[in-house]
This record gives C-alpha cells, structure tokens and sequence, in this order.
C-alpha cells in the first residue's frame, strides 16, 4: 500500500500551521456553540470549572461528555458512565483504521500524539485532505489541536457564564451540519461512495429510531461499508 | 475558586472516560499504519469516510428527539437541500458552512 501512496510533500513550519487553520475554522465555528452549552450543562449538574475543563482536555469527545454530565447528575455509577462512553466512541475505531492507511511512514510518537484529536470532524477534514494527497500529518495535527483548543476553552467558557448567552443565535447551530453536508459530497467519488452513503443513511436513520444510544453510527457504517464493497466485488468480477 | 468543591469520583469518572476514549483512538494508527493492508481492507477502509459521514448526518436531517422519531418538517431537513446544492456547485467548505448557518437562521427567525 505504501508505495500507492506519494510521500507527503515538505512543508515549512509556518505553511503548515497557515493551512492547518484554514482548515480548522469550520471546526472550530461549530464546536464554540456546542462546547458552550456542554459547559452550560456541565455547571448546571454540578460540575466545577476545573472539572469540566479536565474532562474537555482528557477526554475530548462531544457526545460523549453530554451523556456523561447528564448520568452524573443523575447519579450513575462510575463504571457505567465509563462503559457507555466507551460505547459512544468506539466509532473513532472506524476512523482511525480509515487514517491509518495514509500515515505509514510516521513515528509511533507522534501518531500517538495525533489519535489524541481524532473527532467526527477532525476526521472528515483531514481524511478528505489526505485522500487528495497534499496533506501532511503536521498539518493535520495543527487542525487536531486547534480544534482541541476551541472545544476546551468554550466549554470552560460556558462553565462560567453560559446562562448569559444567546441560544440559536446566527442559526449557529446548524454549523457541524452544514459541514458534514459538504464533507459528505467530498466523499462521493463514484458510484461505490453513493451506494455506501445511501445505504448508511437508510440504515442509521432506522436503527436511530429502534435503538437507544448512538451505536447507530458504527452499525449502520460497518454494515454499508461491507454491503457495498459486497455490491461492488459482485457488479466487478 | 474553591478546590475543594471537586469531587474524587468525577475525577475517576474523567480519568476512565479519557482512557477508553483514548485507545481506539490510538491503536488502529499504530498498529494499521505500519502493516501491508489486503487489499480489500483497504477499499473497505475507503468507503468507511462515507459511510460514517452518512451515518451521523441523516438522522440529525430525518429524526429529533429523545428518544429519536422521525421529524420530516423540520427546517434541518429542508435547509440541507438548497446548502447540498450550494455545496455541490462551490466545493467550498467555509462557503457552505456559512450559506448553511444563515438559510438556518433564516428558517428558524424569519419564515
């Protein structure tokens, strides 16, 4: 695989962070609302500053975070807190195995330090950058990290004084939806991509209304991911 | 700021939720990167992106709710039309972020 894949081209220092926050800003755009009302919400259960920001900093994962301020104020135990939210992100599972495949001549080390900000976004924004070959993986730590930072402070932000800010203002809501629209037709390179998103689409729409929780996500994605490649090994032998 | 209002069980519960997080993260890039994939992992691996995009995309279009039911009137699903257009014409990632938030804003404050 290794030798399919050119070697990513020399970047100085300063192009890289130049391009990684280009990169970054939708990101960011989209996390300030949501960190926000996660602090909102992490204040509310009872949560202390220090807290919240341990756990934007430890665990950085959106969903997760929400579930678990919502089980700890309602007085879950620890170990279920802990396996649901290894639950909800073993979705990065996906992603990072997707990543993997670019990143074959990289040290253990700073692989280690770049699965630290693999999120749905920052994935979506450097997987499609990689795919066309002009990414290199100092970039895509820039837009890690600078992703990283926007969810910590706004969520430290909104642990503080949430209350005073205003919800749905600028329909910025819709930001990470928007993004993911555009992320999406990046995606669809031919017609193998469209099934894979139709059948994804269809699937986790409906597992979403029958099951709880967001294992939907890695069901539905597994289960299109094999299917077309299935439809495509058939259509092509 | 009053340190001792923080709890040793929420410290617990972070530490956990950060080590769990954290692992399947971290093992598919060390332990992937460096093996010659066969080569229908790697086309499978190539629809995952898709795949995963779709997954968490339309049911925020299609569903509301906790728990989810289908919710097919809601300004998400028919703002997303005119942004996937946009999107589709411009390729610009900011552009569609932009055009999506404020067709949302609009649906939501004007119409």
């Amino acid at each position: 695989m290794s030798d399919s894949v050119s070697p990513p081209k020399k970047h100085n220092l300063k192009m890289s962070i130049l391009q990684g926050l280009s990169a970054a800003w939708p990101i960011c755009l989209g996390y300030i609302p949501i960190g926000l009302a996660f602090g909102v919400l992490a204040q509310k259960a009872g949560l202390h500053p220090i807290e919240i920001m341990l756990m934007s900093i430890l665990v950085f994962a959106g969903s997760s975070q929400f579930i678990a301020v919502s089980m700890l104020s309602t007085g879950a135990g620890a170990v279920s807190i802990i396996i649901t939210t290894f639950a909800v992100n073993l979705r990065h599972l996906l992603m990072s195995s997707s990543l993997a495949v670019f990143l074959s001549n990289t040290t253990r080390k700073k692989l280690s330090l770049f699965a630290y900000g693999v999120t749905d976004e920052s994935f979506a924004v450097n997987h499609t950058r990689f795919s066309r070959n002009n990414w290199s993986l100092d970039q895509a730590l820039v837009v890690n990290h600078t992703a990283n930072i926007a969810w910590i402070v706004s969520s430290v932000i909104g642990g503080y004084s949430g209350q005073f800010i205003h919800e749905g203002a600028f329909g910025i809501d819709y930001a990470l939806t928007a993004m993911f629209i555009c992320l999406l037709i990046f995606q669809l390179k031919g017609r193998f991509y469209v099934i894979t998103a139709v059948i994804a689409g269809v699937v986790a729409v409906t597992l979403s209304l029958i099951i709880p929780g967001s294992s939907y996500i890695i069901l539905a994605s597994i289960f299109a991911a094999t299917t077309a490649l299935g439809i495509k090994k058939w259509m092509l032998r | 700021m009053d340190v001792t209002l923080i709890h040793q069980k929420v410290v617990w519960v972070i530490l956990g939720m950060g080590l769990v997080t954290y692992v399947p993260r971290w093992f598919p890039l060390v332990f992937l990167s460096r093996r010659n994939l066969p080569q229908w992992l790697v086309e499978w691996l190539d629809l995952i992106p898709a795949a995963i995009l779709s997954a968490l995309l339309v049911p925020e279009l299609f569903t509301s709710g906790m728990p989810r039911h289908m919710s097919l009137w809601q300004p998400e699903l028919w703002v997303a039309i005119p942004t996937f257009v946009f999107a589709l014409k411009t390729k610009s990632l900011g552009g569609t972020v932009v055009i999506g938030m404020a067709l949302f804003w609009l649906a939501q404050n004007v119409i």
